[in-house]
């Protein structure tokens, strides 16, 4: 049952790495590029939670309002005032902006809200749960894992049934082309940001909600991020959630062994299926 | 003489370093169908994507209704009613047939070309409208870039070497398809190796040779011995 129960929590877990993933995954999907600083921006998507919900004095679920619309400007003015001059053929600038860009999010975030550990405070969802045939399953993971697949079949949609999806797919096809059609790459790419850290400032306020986050805790969100996407396949949403779900099981199944073993034992799951299925589980088909 | 559709004015267009036309002068009447002939590397394809506003210059090198685009980016010449046909068909591949050309309407101008209208203009593409692009035929893929470049009406519609690589059979169909084209009033410029498919369906012609202007003259006019002779820079 103590198994069962730790694959139950893994799976759950795994719908919050799914979360930090969704964006990563998007945005290279689009324009190619890795974005090292996505792990600082879902912990600054977690600390304009935490401003907000001090300065309006409200549940941070009712944060989103304004996170996930002020994050999804900084995305979009970010692709277009910084990160569009980074891209080409050459895959080099873009990682060495966004690793200085990760640099410059944490020490904003360290004098700002200095390095103490920080919460934000869900109430009586951090603790509820439901007692599924001896299982304990706590609401607040069950709905984090809830509004990861709804909001990878919401980017789904988008990309494969939306007139903005269809532009994101031509723009990652050929941009030459794509610009024939009137299609403005600098914009489409911006949106395509835009869209991203939307989904990240749901994954940072659940992550807040869910444990204390200081400024330096990004780069391991970036790393779940990463393993995630890799795990189930570049460019594919729904692998990207399969590969969530892999990594957060092997985590709890590696912590039921040992508690040392937690962080190792997702690794060790990410190194297996990197040498077994160099695409990923699930990779994109090609046409 | 009333303003032309597009006028295109010591055009120099370079990649890079490298120059690949030089002082360019070309004007296209609204209603004409302009065949733009040259051998490889004459500076044709170069020609497209500098009006197409894939490649940029000086502003008013190239002027389309008075108004100078040389300087724009293709997103905005599409915008103005100009709409390329690329060399190499260049489909979408990760969007089905019927996205490949809804794609092409986003541009959106008011005009008589819709989705229907090409599917009646090509009805092989509705029964294909849901399959991935590139798993069509290549006259077919053609067929679906041309009528991604319609979606937009255009004013200006140019085609890069439509007929490179397809069977005689298939550009002999798309050929025909072209006077129910430009009979919408379209106005039209063809890039084609083959001259005389060239010519049969143009009123005018340009020949570029070596980045330049080597012959230019109504279609009834120029001799055989007049294009051999721009073509291949040789008396013949």
């Amino acid at each position: 049952m103590e198994w069962i129960n730790a694959v139950v929590q893994g799976v759950l877990l795994g719908g919050l790495y799914a979360l930090f993933a969704a964006g990563l995954s998007l945005i290279f999907g689009v324009m190619r590029l890795v974005n090292i600083a996505h792990g600082d921006l879902i912990v600054l998507a977690a600390y304009l939670g935490l401003s907000t919900t001090m300065m309006l004095g409200v549940h941070p679920f009712v944060a989103l309002l304004i996170v996930m619309p002020a994050m999804a400007g900084i995305g979009y003015v970010l692709q277009r005032g910084l990160l569009n001059q980074t891209l080409g053929d050459d895959i080099l600038p873009p990682l060495l902006v966004t690793f200085g860009l990760s640099v410059i999010i944490q020490n904003a975030l360290l004098e700002a809200y200095s390095a103490d550990p920080l919460k934000l405070s869900g109430g009586a969802i951090e603790t509820a749960s439901l007692s599924v045939g001896g299982l304990a399953i706590g609401v607040l993971p069950l709905l984090t894992f809830a509004v990861a697949v709804a909001a990878i079949a919401l980017l789904q949609w988008v990309f494969y049934a939306t007139s903005l999806g269809r532009g994101f797919r031509a723009v990652s096809d050929n941009q030459d082309i794509a610009q024939l059609m009137g299609l403005n790459r600098a914009h489409v790419f911006g949106l395509a940001m835009a869209l991203a850290l939307a989904v990240t400032a749901i994954a940072g306020i659940l992550l807040g909600v869910r444990t204390s986050f200081d400024p330096s805790v990004g780069g391991g969100r970036l790393i779940f991020g990463f393993e995630a996407v890799i795990i189930g396949g570049l460019g594919n949403l729904w692998g990207t959630l399969a590969g969530g779900v892999i990594l957060g099981v092997a985590q709890t199944i590696g912590a039921k062994i040992d508690p040392g073993w937690q962080l190792l034992a997702g690794h060790v799951a990410f190194l297996v299926v990197l040498a077994a299925r160099p695409n990923g589980l699930f990779p994109r088909v090609e046409h | 003489m009333p303003e032309p559709l597009l006028n295109i004015a010591g055009l120099d267009a370079h990649y890079g370093d490298f120059q690949a036309l030089y002082g360019i002068d070309m004007t296209v009447a609204e209603g004409e169908v302009i065949a733009i002939i040259g051998a490889n590397g004459a500076g044709k394809t170069t020609l497209m994507r500098s009006i197409s506003g894939l490649l940029t210059n000086a502003a008013e090198q190239v002027a389309f209704k008075g108004r100078p685009i040389g300087n724009l980016r293709a997103d905005q010449v599409a915008y103005l009613g100009i709409a390329l046909v690329p060399e190499g068909r260049q489909l979408f591949p990760s969007l089905s047939v019927e996205e490949n050309l809804l794609l092409g309407g986003k541009v959106a101008r008011p005009g008589p070309w819709s989705l229907s209208k090409v599917f009646e203009l090509f009805p092989i593409l509705k029964e294909r409208r849901a399959q991935p692009s590139t798993s069509l035929s290549g006259g077919q893929q053609q067929m679906v870039a041309i009528g991604r470049a319609l979606m937009a009406n255009p004013e200006l519609i140019l085609f890069d070497e439509i007929s490179l690589g397809l069977a005689p059979v298939i550009i002999k169909s798309i050929y025909e398809a072209l006077p129910g084209i430009v009979g919408e009033g379209m106005t039209a410029m063809i890039v084609e190796q083959d001259i005389s498919k060239a010519l049969a369906v143009s009123s005018r012609v340009y020949c570029l040779q070596e980045g330049r202007v080597s012959l230019e003259g109504t279609t009834g006019t120029v001799t055989r011995d007049q294009i051999t002779a721009a073509y291949f820079g040789v008396d013949a």
